[in-house]
């Protein structure tokens, strides 16, 4: 099993005739993803990589019965285009798109809760390398090649840090159940405690990793409910050790404002509520290995 | 982005916030003209720069003649200042403005900021102005009223009420400040600001208020679409490397150390410098090509890395994805001719070997990282010499 996209999740693509939509597209096909069809208003009626493209994803989801969606949309749009898919029904939308304003994200994550909880839609991202269930599907733009199937998930704000994690634990021979990136912006649609809640059900899943970086609530808040409501160990990690005061680095999110946001109290916090801290980001594969070894 | 005081308070009072009469001036006779224009009889000279703690550092003087007016310029302008909040370089003052001082009775705090934990604009205020507002939670934290906007329908007049009657105004004060606390937030919506901080407003005998310092910071993300602000950028006032990042799509942050950091992602960045710490160095800069490393991107990044004349040792970690290690070891050979500082190459992901056989073909004095500790030991024993 995984969580959140397999084999059989039909996936269309919002942004779908763009070029780099084009691209991951293709890649998500080789990789066995089952990509329905794709969405670019104005095109509807058109064929793209030999599959429908639709004018709304109102049509594409009647169409096709798709359930999730990758939005590759531009930054100006890129709001607008979350709350389409959400309008019509998708259980699932993975947005790539780096530089949407932090105030479209607040009117997004409102906007979705006009519907019930056990049908809003799950957002993943922005600003993140997407969804890889390894071996099944691909709903993003990582290298589908470091990933093995195996029983760890990963969770993380980063994406390169997240595959530097799987390439570190494929190197031990450990794989992957899913690996969720939530995106380095301040708000995003769904935090490391969405993700943890679904790797704690999924039956496949025996431990996860959780890779966070400065700024931000989540680490702490996730590290909270680890303590209060799992079973399966977590391994912890939060990069930006040596990163000043009030500078932002890279990531939107990424910025110590407030306390509680640099790494060294994260880490702490993970500590105190039970995570396997990894002593360092060249130590991620082996910390997981020593975690699996305790629950074996 | 950040803004100057004076741009903070054009911005704000085209939203109805109340700010005293001011110029900006860029020379001292300026400044005394300025003050002549406004008329009044005090005013406050204000050193512009993009920090707090202006006034503890004198750049801020009250003035009661042109003739001050025009010393206290003369003593900002062209100088740096350095505050608690600027690091020992300080920031350089390029201008100052020249404001009308008025007596006034009490001093309160106002504040907005994007809250990451309830994903909403809040808005708080203290009756303790004046003080910073880290030192008011600490030790006075009931003092500070606060309010989140419901992003459904924005800030309600009931909830700037609620604050301005916390804060013990009078009904006269009272709709005043209800008007500048809807002010502020419509600011901070309509111009997609992450913060705006007024400190201290001032509530003057005659029950107005007063914004007498205005501060705002804005997403960069939202620049696109607030060209008023993109326009106030002032480059003055940043890291000169990190604007000419910022120009070739590159995400730079200059640091003290003296090893050279150019990685893709910013993660993995930072995961990076940590290890080179975690060796017993220090990184000399973050820096994340982002995803497309061209042998343009990656040799931009080695033209801004050495200009930090700091840098003893580069360190390049690229875990490649859709970039491949091949092009991206390509890029590398090409900046790293006639390169001075010893330099280690971490390449993993798409193509890792033969990105490596490029580096190793090329004859150049290029040390080879296998994986992320390797890389960061090497690069401090090479910082070393």
């Amino acid at each position: 099993m995984s969580i959140l996209i397999d084999e059989n999740t039909r996936v269309i693509v919002q942004g779908f005739t763009g070029d780099k939509a084009t691209f991951h597209a293709k890649e998500m096909m080789a990789y066995g993803t089952r990509v329905v069809g794709g969405v670019t208003p104005g095109k509807g009626g058109q064929q793209h990589l030999g599959r429908p493209v639709f004018d709304t994803v109102k049509d594409a989801v009647k169409a096709t019965g798709a359930e999730a969606s990758l939005a590759f949309v531009p930054p100006p749009y890129a709001g607008d285009a979350l709350m389409e898919a959400a309008d019509a029904g998708l259980r699932l939308v993975c947005i790539i798109t780096d530089g949407i304003p932090a105030q479209d994200m607040m009117r997004v994550k409102r906007y979705l809760m006009r519907y019930p909880r056990e049908s809003r839609t799950m957002v993943v991202g922005p600003n993140c390398a997407g969804i890889i269930s390894a071996g099944r599907a691909m709903l993003g733009i990582m290298p589908g090649s470091i990933y093995v199937r195996g029983n760890v998930g990963i969770v993380s704000r980063s994406g390169t840090l997240g595959y530097e994690a799987a390439a570190q634990m494929k190197a031990l021979g450990i794989g992957v159940t899913t690996s969720v990136g939530i995106g380095g912006d301040p708000i995003n649609g769904s935090s490391f405690l969405d993700h943890l809640a679904l790797f704690e059900k999924d039956a496949d899943t025996k431990a996860v990793v959780m890779i966070g970086e400065i700024g931000g609530p989540q680490e702490a808040e996730a590290s909270a409910w680890i303590k209060a409501n799992m079973g399966k160990p977590v391994v912890g990690y939060v990069a930006g050790l040596t990163a000043p005061k009030g500078r932002r680095m890279g990531h939107a999110g990424a910025i110590i404002s407030a306390e509680g946001d640099t790494a060294a109290e994260k880490t702490d916090i993970m500590r105190s509520f039970g995570l396997h801290v990894a002593p360092s980001a060249a130590e991620l594969g082996s910390a997981v290995a020593k975690a699996l070894a305790k629950v074996a | 982005m950040d803004v100057h005081e004076y741009q903070a308070k054009e911005l704000l009072s085209g939203f109805g916030v109340p700010v005293p009469r001011g110029s900006v001036a860029y020379s001292p006779d300026q400044a005394a003209f300025v003050a002549t224009e406004l008329g009044g009889w005090h005013w406050a000279v204000k050193a512009q720069v993009h920090a707090g703690g202006r006034g503890k550092a004198g750049g801020v003087k009250l003035c009661r003649t042109y003739h001050e007016v025009s010393e206290a310029a003369k003593e900002m302008l062209g100088k740096r200042l350095v505050t608690h909040q600027t690091g020992p370089e300080g920031k350089v003052c390029q201008r100052v403005y020249v404001e009308v001082a008025e007596p006034f009775d009490r001093e309160l705090y106002l504040g907005l900021v994007l809250d990451r934990k309830l994903q909403r604009i809040r808005v708080f205020a203290s009756s303790e102005g004046g003080i910073e507002i880290e030192e008011v939670a600490r030790n006075n934290p009931d003092s500070i009223r606060q309010i989140q906007v419901e992003p459904a329908v924005g800030l309600q007049p009931f909830q700037a009420r609620e604050i301005a009657f916390g804060l013990g105004l009078n009904i006269k004060q009272v709709s005043r400040a209800v008007s500048t606390i809807l002010g502020c937030y419509r600011a901070f919506r309509d111009l997609d600001a992450t913060m705006v901080e007024i400190n201290p407003l001032v509530v003057t005998k005659d029950n107005r208020l007063l914004a007498l310092d205005a501060k705002m910071s804005f997403d960069d993300n939202a620049l696109f679409r607030r060209p008023a602000v993109a326009e106030m950028r002032d480059p003055a006032q940043e890291d000169p490397r990190e604007a000419q990042a910022c120009q070739h799509g590159l995400n730079y942050v200059g640091l003290n150390g003296d090893i050279g950091c150019i990685i893709n992602g910013a993660g993995l960045a930072m995961a990076t410098m940590d290890m080179i710490k975690h060796a017993g160095g220090e990184p000399a800069n973050f820096l994340d090509v982002g995803g497309g490393a061209s042998p343009e991107r990656v040799a931009e990044a080695f033209r801004l890395v050495l200009s930090d004349r700091n840098v003893k040792a580069i360190l390049v970690n690229i875990f490649a994805g859709i970039n491949r290690c091949d092009w991206v070891a390509q890029g590398v050979v090409q900046a790293a001719a006639g390169l001075k500082v010893p330099l280690i190459v971490r390449l993993a992901g798409t193509n890792a070997e033969e990105g490596n056989r490029i580096i190793g073909a090329s004859g150049l004095p290029i040390v080879r990282a296998h994986d992320l500790a390797d890389a960061a030991r090497k690069a401090v024993a090479a910082a070393r010499g």
